[in-house]
This record gives structure tokens, sequence and C-alpha cells, in this order.
């Protein structure tokens, strides 16, 4: 069982308030994604989480009870740190080991479950290495390895993959969601990155300067962006944010196009621009083209568009899909 | 153009350190040849080839007692870096894991004291040494090397503890850890390496302290600063034996050192240079 | 709550170096402190009271304290610059490739272990006796009159000593930082069209001036209180041509038991180790924000 809620959770380091009143309740099972920009309070709320931080004010429940004032050791968590944290002076079986032996479970019992965390991880070959000797994917799922064999009531993730190159990020974006699939445990899992928390997450809180922003799934984040921020920072291009006239037209204060719901002309369109820069991914292209109307827009179309720099082209913007922000950046 | 060396380049380079490496090791290499000469053979002039004998080693003990002062040398440094360790682990470990805002305050002060000549201080402990029977005592040397050496000790330890990330305590408090566990388990492991290298410096300079040791002893704690300084007086001509002595009196410290050299750069910058 | 808990242990911890260390420091100094404005000598002790500033004049009347300046100064500011200049040579040869390097280097730093008497005395009889010495076989060789080292250069006899300790020390330190320097750099370098001559003045002495400075304060430490080298060989001699501040003052303490003045010496001493010791610490200090 994993269920976690947090009720008024407050966070202040002397005058300096990290994190206001807080109010989340995570289901048992579920993998939630904190994302937001560095310094975003993201990872001290997971540290309070796992103990490792006190709370100013404000309870933290697991499974409904209230654990504010417990040793992170009882707390039944798991934690993948963003260094991964491993022992350097333990072999990669004895880091594994390592948190059973302090629970003191008996050794053909830690022998046994050791072995199936490493075959589970692929690491089957590596149990007498130390850590100083594997690479950083092996040494993130030694990390892992230590994490899942007690069996705990949930995963913390803090950053895990971001000291790996992007091709084994990749790779371990998708073996964390396959474990999660195989375990089922809830994992509560931090990132800056928006692809990694649109694709590993049922649950995404957004978090900005201490505060949530919005939580949603990620197909409700990108539809329905609740402010401004999210409208940013969630979906790749970033969303066109449009201020003046053509937000205007729309009584909106801006307005939020995103780059594949723009249709790209050579004819006829509501704006006009000259392409910029034309980025080809082979599947799709990035156009940048600066329009007199609305400004630098990025446009996402198919990767055989004929456009080059210096050419004239027009846009015309989904109606249907244009999201309207008031005054106060709340989505109208 | 291809970016590898020469072998010309090479070639001249390691002829040029060799030679260079040869003259400063010289006045060692002398005084090992020479131990090895019998007192005629040493002031015969120049030479490189000793006949081999080892009769300046066996007067050397006989005449001088040599391995009276070798002993006190051991007991003295091993003793004075044992104790300061005990003192300062603590201390250093406290200061690089729950640090406070006068940390910084408190070591650097803790430097200063190193910086405080040792003449300035010379007269009033010589009387207290004197007042409590303290004078050529070895537990009053022992801690007189241990005081002037402490700073330094809590510095290199604290430098090195301070490399041990928060992250793996942390992760070890996950994983269950009583702070016990912690100490045993996480951190003694990793610290081992900085404890062992603080102490093989720490030794090195307890056994060529030369002021204190030379001032506060007289026969019984003498170390063997104080033996060779003895040689000073027109006794000291007799070069083999001086050079039998001198050999005994480095050569422990000097096979430490060459082993300790990395550590060395570390521990006498305080970390700043590495 | 843990934190609490944490911190108070942490003072206990630190606790007993403290107090080691404030004691060491504090009593002794004033003991000297006191001793410094007193008339004391444990042979003649009539005389003994209170005197005022008299030690301090006397000690700066005394010819022989004027020589100790300049010999303490002229002793470290030429074993700086011999060692620091020589180190700079040394490291960038010994950081060429080459065979047997580590050997090289184990040859290099042997002097730094060497404990001071021996050190002084190998110079003086082996190396410098005018009669035997290998320096006299060298002049006579090339039909020269030897040098008689420590009558006609004492203090130069003494800085030579204590550089050749302190050389290797130097050397070490300033490869080290020698070796950390970034190879792009110097590739970038290469490619900006800078020659050998100005990538050295350029690149690699700025990237050495931290390690220089380092080497700087930690000598002058050490060299401020020369003592058993020039016990051992001049005995400060001959006159006072080689007696530095620390020599002078063990001698006036020990020898004539002139504790007064010993002692003004001594507090003299601690405010030009102070001097020194006001630089050291903000730079150690600068290092720590690190």
């Amino acid at each position: 069982m994993g269920k976690i809620a947090l009720r008024n959770v407050h966070k202040a380091f002397g005058a300096t308030t990290i994190i206001p009143k807080i109010n989340l309740e995570i289901e048992d099972g579920e993998f939630v994604v904190f994302v937001g920009p560095s310094g975003c309070g993201k990872s001290t709320l997971l540290r309070l989480i796992a103990g490792l931080e006190d709370t100013t004010s404000g309870n933290i429940l697991i499974d409904g009870r209230d654990v504010t004032n417990e040793a992170p050791a009882k707390r039944k968590l798991a934690m993948v740190f963003q260094s991964y944290a491993l022992y350097p002076h333990m072999t990669v079986a004895k880091n594994i080991a390592f948190p059973l032996k302090m629970a003191g479970e008996k050794r053909d019992i830690i022998e046994k479950k050791v072995q199936d965390a490493a075959r589970v991880l692929n690491l089957s070959s590596y149990l007498d290495r130390r850590p100083g000797q594997l690479s950083g994917g092996q040494r993130q799922r030694v990390a892992i390895g230590r994490a899942i064999v007690r069996q705990p009531s949930a995963f913390l993730f803090d950053e895990p993959l971001s000291n790996l190159d992007a091709a084994l990020r990749g790779t371990m974006r998708l073996e964390i969601s396959e474990l999660h699939q195989q375990l089922g445990t809830t994992m509560i899992y931090v990132t800056h990155d928006q692809v990694e928390a649109m694709t590993m997450a049922d649950k995404i809180v957004v978090l900005n300067a201490g505060n949530v922003e919005q939580v949603g799934t990620p197909l409700e984040l990108y539809r329905s962006p609740r402010n401004l921020f999210v409208a940013g920072f969630i979906g790749s291009p970033r969303m066109n944010l449009i201020n003046g006239r053509p937000a205007e037209k729309l009584n909106a204060t801006t307005i939020g196009v995103r780059p594949e719901h723009i249709v790209v002309s050579t004819t006829a369109g509501e704006w006009t621009g000259i392409v910029g820069v034309a980025e080809h991914l082979g599947a799709d292209t990035f156009i940048h083209v600066n329009t007199d109307e609305a400004g630098t827009i990025t446009v996402r179309t198919p990767g055989d568009v004929p456009v080059q720099h210096g050419d004239t082209v027009y846009l015309t913007p989904d109606a249907t899909r244009i999201h309207r922000f008031g005054e106060s950046g709340l989505a109208m | 153009m291809a970016r590898a060396v020469t072998t010309r380049h090479r070639t001249i380079a390691t002829v040029a350190a060799w030679i260079v490496a040869l003259l400063i090791f010289f006045p060692i290499l002398y005084t090992i040849i020479t131990s090895f000469k019998s007192e005629a053979e040493a002031i015969q002039g120049f030479s490189l080839i000793p006949s081999g004998t080892i009769e300046s080693y066996a007067e050397v003990e006989a005449q001088r007692g040599y391995f009276h002062f070798f002993l006190n040398s051991v007991i003295l440094s091993v003793g004075s870096t044992v104790l300061a360790l005990i003192i300062a682990v603590p201390a250093a470990w406290a200061m690089a894991f729950s640090p406070t805002r006068r940390t910084k305050d408190v070591l650097m002060w803790m430097l200063s004291t190193k910086m405080m000549p040792a003449v300035a201080v010379l007269f009033p402990i010589y009387l207290i040494f004197r007042n409590l029977g303290l004078l050529d005592s070895r537990i009053g040397i022992t801690v007189m090397l241990m005081l002037i050496n402490l700073p330094i000790v809590v510095w290199m330890l604290y430098t090195y503890f301070r490399e041990i990330p928060g992250e793996i305590l942390e992760a070890a408090r996950m994983d269950g850890a009583s702070l016990w566990g912690e100490i045993i388990y996480v951190l003694t492991p990793m610290a081992i390496p900085g404890i062992a290298s603080t102490m093989l410096l720490n030794i090195i300079l307890a056994w060529n302290e030369a002021f204190w040791t030379l001032r506060l002893t007289t026969a019984n704690a003498a170390p063997l600063t104080a033996f060779i300084s003895s040689f000073s007086s027109p006794e000291g001509l007799f070069w083999a034996k001086l050079s039998a002595a001198s050999t005994l009196a480095i050569a422990p410290i000097l096979i430490m050192g060459w082993f300790s050299q990395r550590q060395l750069v570390r521990g006498l910058t305080f970390g700043a240079v590495k | 709550m843990a934190t609490k808990q944490t911190n108070s242990l942490a003072r206990l911890m630190m606790a007993p170096s403290v107090i080691l260390l404030l004691v060491w420091m504090v009593v002794p100094l004033a003991f000297t402190l006191w001793f410094s404005f007193q008339q004391y000598n444990p042979l003649n002790p009539i005389r003994d009271g209170f005197v005022g500033f008299s030690n301090y004049l006397l000690f700066f009347n005394n010819p022989a304290f004027i020589a100790s300046i300049i010999n303490t100064l002229l002793l470290v500011v030429s074993v700086l610059l011999i060692t620091v200049i020589g180190g700079i040579l040394l490291a960038l040869l010994l950081d060429q490739p080459m065979w047997g390097q580590g050997f090289v280097r184990i040859l290099v730093i042997s002097p730094f272990f060497v404990m001071p008497p021996v050190a002084a005395l190998v110079w003086k009889n082996m190396l410098m006796h005018p009669g035997y010495g290998v320096f006299a076989d060298m002049a006579r060789f090339f039909g020269l009159q030897p040098i008689d080292w420590f009558a006609q250069y004492p203090l130069f006899s003494i800085i030579l000593i204590v550089a050749w300790q302190w050389l290797p020390f130097a050397t070490l330190i300033l490869l080290t930082s020698l070796q950390s320097l970034d190879g792009e750099q110097k590739e970038a370098a290469e490619m900006d069209g800078a020659g050998v001559l100005s990538r050295f003045c350029y690149l690699t002495l700025p990237h050495l001036a931290r390690a220089i400075t380092v080497v700087v304060l930690i000598q002058t430490i050490f060299l401020l209180s020369i003592y058993a080298e020039i016990l051992v060989t001049t005995n400060g001699g001959p006159g006072y041509a080689s007696t530095n501040l620390p020599f002078l003052v063990y001698q006036k303490a020990l020898l004539e038991f002139k504790i007064g003045q010993a002692s003004a010496g001594g507090i003299i001493a601690v405010i030009l180790a102070n001097i020194v010791a006001f630089f050291v610490m903000r730079y150690a200090g600068r290092n720590l924000d690190r």
C-alpha cells in the first residue's frame, strides 16, 4: 500500500518560505511526477515526504498514518538519488543488500532477494563489482535495485536521469515505466524535464516557486492548461503565446496556440510572415516564422514541407484549439 | 601534424630531469654511500664506491645507543599522532557533517594557533614543563607534539570528511540505518583512507619536529632529532658514523614519505591544491 | 527536533580540540606577555620586578636585534625566491613526458622528508666542509681555493641548506597544480596562435598563481621559525651573522637567562608572524568558501 497525503505542508528556512501550504493526495499505485523549473521546490517537497527535511508545519500521511515526525527509515519509503548515492566501498551485491541487512533479514533471504533484483535489472554479472567500475546507466540500476529489494510502500526518485546522456535517458525512462507496471507500487518522481513528466506520469504536479500550479494527467495538462505558466511549461516545442491585437480580437489578454495546431500555407492565411529558421528533424519540421501580427511563431509541420529561410508563408491557427488567458494569467 | 610526442623530445626531457633529480638527491645518496665506508675512507676524498663495511652502523648502536633514540622517535611521533586523531576525529566530523555558521571561524582560528612562533612561548612552556616534572619525559613531549600538529590534523580530516557526499548519508538513512549503522557501515569505511593519510603525514611531521624535541629533552625522552644534533660537536667529524646515524634517522620516514607524497600536497595546502 | 540534538552533540565533539588549543594558545602567551614587562633572571633574582617597556627598549637597542630581523627577512625572502623560481622550472621539466617519471618524482621529493638536523649536518660536514667536503674536492679539481662556507658566507650557507629542504615541497605542489591545467585550454591557446612563451605567461603562470600563493604562505610560516639548521651549523655566528629572531630569543632565554628580553623578543616574533598570518587566513578563508 502506498497512499500518501500532504495536509497544509509548509516549509521555510528561517524567513525564506520554500513551500507555502500545499495539499496533495497521491493514490496507491500511482506514478506521480513533480515537475517545474529549477528552484521551484520540487526536490524539497520530495525530501519532506522522505523525511530528510523537517516540515515547518502541516502533516504528512502515509496510508492514513501521520508520519510527520517519524525518521526516514520508519516511513517504508525508498529513494533513488540524483547522484545515485551508492556506497563506494561496497560491491553491487552489498549495496543492494544494505537495506535488508539494516532491516535484520536472514542471510539466505537477502541472498535470494539480491539475486532476484539483479535479474530484473540485468545486473547479475556485475554483482561483485564496485560502483566505481560501473557505467552511469549501471549505477542507476544499482540504485534502483537498492530501492526495490525492501519492497517499500512508495519509491521516491530525485531527478534520477539527469546525469545520463540523451540515449540512455530514453532507455531508462522506459525501464522505470516498465518497473512501475510490474510492481504496481506508488512512485513519486521529480524532474525538470517536461518530456519525462509527460511520458511517464499518471499524474503530473506542476510546481512553480513552491506553489502547485496544476495537478492532472499529462493529457489534461496538455489540453487545458490552467494558466500561462503551465501552458508554457508543458509541450515541446513550447506553446506560442501571443499578446496584442490577435488576443484582443478574442477578448483575451494573451492567447496560446501550440505549434502543432497551426496550418502553414504558401498562398493564404490569417497571419503573414517570413521564415527565419527551418529545423528539419526528418519526421517533422519546426519552422520559426516572423509575423507582423503575432511576432515570432513556431510551427510544427510534416517533414516534407518545402520551406526555406526567407520564404513568405501564411499561418492559420486552429480556432478550436486556441487557449485564451485573462489579465491574471488564468485560462478563460 | 600528429600530437604524438617525439622520441627526441622525450629523450631530452628524460636526461635533463634525471640529472636534476640526481643532483637534488645527491646529498642523501652520498650520505648513504658514506655510511658504508670506514672512517679512514670517508675523508680520503670524493668517492662513490664504498668498501661496504657496516662497522659504522655497529658503532652507532654500540657507542651512542641509537636504538634508544629510535624508539623514542617512534613513541613520540606515533603516540602524538594517535592522540591527535582521537581528539581531532570527532571535531572534524562534527564540523564536516553538522556545520554551523561559526564552523568556518573555528577552523580559521585553529589554523591561526599553528602560526604562533614557538620561540614566543619557549620560556613559559619550559617553566610549565619544569614545574610539572615533564621535562625530558615522553608523556610531556608527546602532548606537546600533539598540540602543535592538532590544527593540521583537524584541517586535513575536515577536508577529507567534507568530500563524503551528504546524499550517501541520506541514502543510508532511507535504507533504514540507525545512527550507529550509518557510522559503522557507511561513514567509517569511507573515512578510513582520509584518516590513514592524515596519520601518515602527521607521523612525518612529528618525526622531523626539531624545536621542542631539542629543547625539552635531554636523554630519557630524546628522539632522533636530538641524537643527530649531538653530532654537531667536533665528534661529528666522524663522518661514516654521522652518515650511518643519519641514514638510520631518515630511512623510515623517507620510505613513508614516498608513499604519501600525493596526500602530502593535499594535507599541507589544506586541500587548496590537489 | 533532531537538528537541535545534533547541534549540541556536534559542540560536544568539538569541545576537546577547541579547549586544548585555546589553553595552549592563551596560557603560555599570557605568561610571555607578562614576562616581557618584568625583570626576571632565575640566576640573579634580586632585581626582579616590573620594568615597563625597558625590555623592549633593551631588545631594540641590542645590535643583535637589528641583525636578527634582517637575517630573518633575508632568510625567508631568499629561500622563497629560490624555491618558487626553481620550483616552477623544475615542475615544468617534470611535467614533460619522460621515462621513469615516478622515480624522478621520488628522488626530487626526498629532501623534504629529511629531518632538519640531518640536512644541516650532512651539508655542513660532507658537502661544505672546507677540507674534506665534496665542494672543496670539486674546487681543488678545478684548481681553485676551497671556500670555508660557514666562516665566509654563514647566512648564505644556511639559505642554501633550507632552500634544498623546501625546493621539493614547492616543486611538488606546483607540479600537482600544473598537471591539473586543462589540456583543451592549452590547445585552444595553440589554435589562437600563442607561442610557447606567451602560453606560459598568459596561461600557465596565471593557473599556477594559486599554487604559488599557497607555497609562499605555507613556507613563510615555517621559514620564520628556522631553528635547528642554525643550531647545528653556525650556532648563530660568527658574531650575529647568522642569528635569526627565533635563535636570538632562544639564546636570550635559555643561554643568558634574560627572560624579560627574550619574552619581548617573543612578542615581536608573534607580531611579525601575525602580519603573515593575516594574509594566510584571508587566503585560506577564501578557499573554504568554494
